[in-house]
């Protein structure tokens, strides 16, 4: 019980790195811009959290540069997405790469670079003592994950509550008509790709400061950019939805990586323990079900007529009809 | 308005790249390198003599075969990001034969290397028919299932060879026998002297052929038609009765086949054992900018390839060493930017002239 315990704790804090990427990224596909550059933005947020905390010895800190450095990445993929209207999809994969490039080059030596103040962590008193389900969200967590609880009802409640989120929503359904209703298109879109890019970096930042601390180049984030990418459409462009999947994957991370320590298992002779090599096949779960996850995504959006913004993916051109 | 001239999209094209060597420089002195240095030393470290220019063309053969695989997907407007993990499983399919053993090892080259390609081709293919078939029955978005795939891909190798092939514990599969390498120059040093120590093998020829007969296939095939039609107009190409859901497999399938046959090539003439390390070097993303820089021409795709093997081949000496990585971003950056001015031209007019 303990174990278990134990995994999903891990798996919360562990869950909070994607939940970050994915609702930035919820962020900005519900203004219409699609934007697949999360796991270079991540990487760089990841690589200047860590530095700026290992030269400063304040970890807030880093999490801020990262934030920013993720945050004005993400312009370049606005700039050429809505200023020059060029192709979302190749857009975003120049800004992966460039993400990941430039983070190797300003991050090269610093694996070795020695220990760093994490972001401390704290127990919710009361809340902590819940059986069960207290250890595992409220027991020992980072600061960062307990800002995550905070954060989907706040984002849930901007997006389908507030008039600004209103505004968000129209620019990403019909640009047009809320380009009519003297909504600036253009200024919202730049906006949201810049906050999808901030949550991006916070995602980086919450990994390299206090998920698994470090810097270890492209392994760092280890796809996790792009397991955000997916949960968004699996999350049908909902907060809860990818708080769900997000806590979901992070539980299914720890559970590969813990599953292998002991050598019992249930009462039985571990089989992950005794047959080491059967972990490659561990590893390919959390990929295998993000396309599981997909499917099941892609066809509850036909059947319920549900689904992606109706402008996603098309720059929006003054003065043309359509979308 | 007049067509633009046929030099103005090269001359695009050539300009976004310069515009990307300076950045790229800007960045490297930030990063406390010397710019004019590292770029001198790309240059002389691939083309300065014959064998470094031997290396040069073995680094583009892999860039090559994923950069096709990636042109006639695009050319679809199917996204398929996945040649990296194609690439593997084609490197894989080829090392079973050797590994398993299917074949025994005193094959003549005359059966192995053909049996060989077909494997690679098997599982490039196979590994590109999951994606295809999700996306044409489910509507799966292949970008995210194509790169799961990648990961997928390199943990099947992994177990192999570790668990399976594995020589001596290590995380490599014993070498292939000398029947199942590709010729290589060298091989034929003793009558043509100049071609001792030159590694450039059969794979640059296979690549060069795949080139041909894609081009061949995509603008002189209906087969051909038909996807560019898909790719520039889905709708009207579902009015004028094409199938899409079965050329989106297809497409996916012919995409990783073309991967699986450079894994293929990279694993008979390059590495010669299965081993993940030199396979997964990135050869399927940097195809994807290969790709789009030769405008998803394959004949053009060639001598791309061969600029970026040299940027690669070079790079591995480069401090710090994640500058080629950094420098194939700032290009694809600035390359998709340039596509605004294939739009808008720029045109110079005089006064007193009709605008």
């Amino acid at each position: 019980m303990q174990a278990i315990i134990n995994i999903l704790q891990a798996g919360v804090a562990s869950g909070t790195v994607l939940l970050f990427a994915t609702v930035g990224e919820l962020f900005a596909e519900r203004s219409g811009v699609l934007n697949l550059g999360v796991e270079g933005m991540m990487l760089i947020g990841a690589m200047s959290g860590y530095s700026v905390a290992l030269a400063t010895g304040n970890p807030w800190l880093g999490v801020l540069v990262a934030m920013l450095a993720a945050g004005l990445l993400s312009q370049i993929h606005a700039f050429i997405a809505i200023t020059l209207q060029a192709d979302q999809v190749v857009s975003g994969l120049a800004l992966t790469f460039l993400g990941a490039g430039i983070s190797l080059v300003l991050g090269e030596g610093l694996s070795k670079a020695g220990t760093v103040s994490l972001l401390p962590s704290a127990s919710i008193p009361l809340l902590s003592q819940i059986p069960f389900l207290g250890p595992i969200f409220f027991k020992e967590q980072s600061y960062l994950v307990y800002i995550g609880y905070l954060f989907v009802p706040m984002a849930w409640y901007y997006i389908n509550r507030t008039r600004p989120g209103m505004h968000l929503r129209a620019v990403g359904e019909y640009p047009a008509a809320a380009d009519a209703l003297g909504i600036n298109v253009y200024r919202l879109r730049y906006l949201y790709v810049f906050i999808g890019g901030v949550l991006a970096g916070l995602a980086g930042a919450t990994i390299s400061l206090a998920v698994s601390p470090g810097w270890f180049s492209e392994m760092t984030t280890g796809g996790q950019g792009w397991i955000a990418v997916g949960l968004v459409i699996f999350a049908q462009w909902d907060p809860f939805r990818a708080a769900v999947g997000s806590y979901a994957f992070g539980a299914l991370r720890r559970l590969i990586l813990d599953i292998q320590g002991p050598t019992m298992l249930l009462g039985m002779r571990n089989p992950f323990y005794y047959n080491p090599y059967w972990g490659f096949f561990l590893q390919m779960l959390p990929y295998a079900f993000t396309i599981i996850v997909l499917v099941i995504g892609s066809r509850e959006a036909v059947r319920k007529r549900l689904g992606a913004p109706a402008a996603l993916g098309n720059p929006y051109i003054r003065g043309e009809r359509g979308l | 308005m007049k067509e633009p001239p046929r030099w103005y999209p090269a001359a695009v094209s050539l300009g976004a790249i310069m515009v990307a060597l300076v950045l790229g420089g800007i960045l490297i002195a930030f990063a406390g390198g010397d710019p004019f240095r590292s770029y001198a030393h790309i240059a002389k470290a691939s083309f300065g003599n014959l064998g470094v220019l031997s290396d040069t063309i073995v680094k583009a053969t892999p860039i090559l075969l994923t950069s096709l695989a990636c042109s006639i997907a695009f050319r679809m407007k199917l996204w398929n990001i996945g040649a990296e993990g194609q690439f593997i499983m084609g490197a894989f399919g080829a090392g079973a034969i050797v590994l398993t053993p299917i074949l025994p090892a005193d094959t003549s080259p005359w059966i192995f290397i053909p049996v060989m390609m077909l494997a690679g081709i098997l599982m490039g293919a196979i590994w590109g028919f999951f994606p295809g078939f999700l996306k044409a029955r489910f509507n799966v978005n292949e970008i995210i299932s194509t790169l799961m795939m990648n990961y997928i891909a390199i943990s099947w190798v992994n177990f192999f060879i570790f668990a399976v092939w594995t020589e001596g514990g290590f995380q490599m599969s014993p070498k292939f026998p000398e029947n199942a390498w590709l010729p290589r120059l060298l091989d034929y040093a003793k009558t043509i002297p100049i071609f001792s120590g030159l590694t450039t093998h059969l794979g640059l020829l296979i690549g060069i052929v795949a080139a041909i007969v894609l081009w061949i296939v995509i603008y002189r095939s209906r087969w051909g038609y038909e996807i560019r039609l898909i790719g520039d107009n889905p709708r009207a190409a579902q009015y004028a009765g094409i199938n899409i859901t079965r050329n989106t497999v297809l497409v996916m399938m012919l995409s990783g086949a073309l991967a699986g046959l450079g894994g293929m090539s990279e694993i008979t003439g390059m590495v010669h054992r299965l081993q993940t390390t030199p396979l997964a070097a990135g050869y399927g993303f940097t195809g994807i900018i290969v790709a789009w820089l030769a405008k998803l021409n394959p004949l053009v795709a060639i001598l791309v390839s061969i600029l970026f093997g040299a940027l690669l081949l070079a790079g591995r000496e480069i401090q710090p060493s994640g500058v080629p990585k950094m420098i194939q971003g700032i290009i694809l950056v600035c390359l998709i930017a340039s596509d605004f001015l294939m739009r808008y031209r720029v045109r110079i007019v005089r006064a007193g002239e009709e605008a």
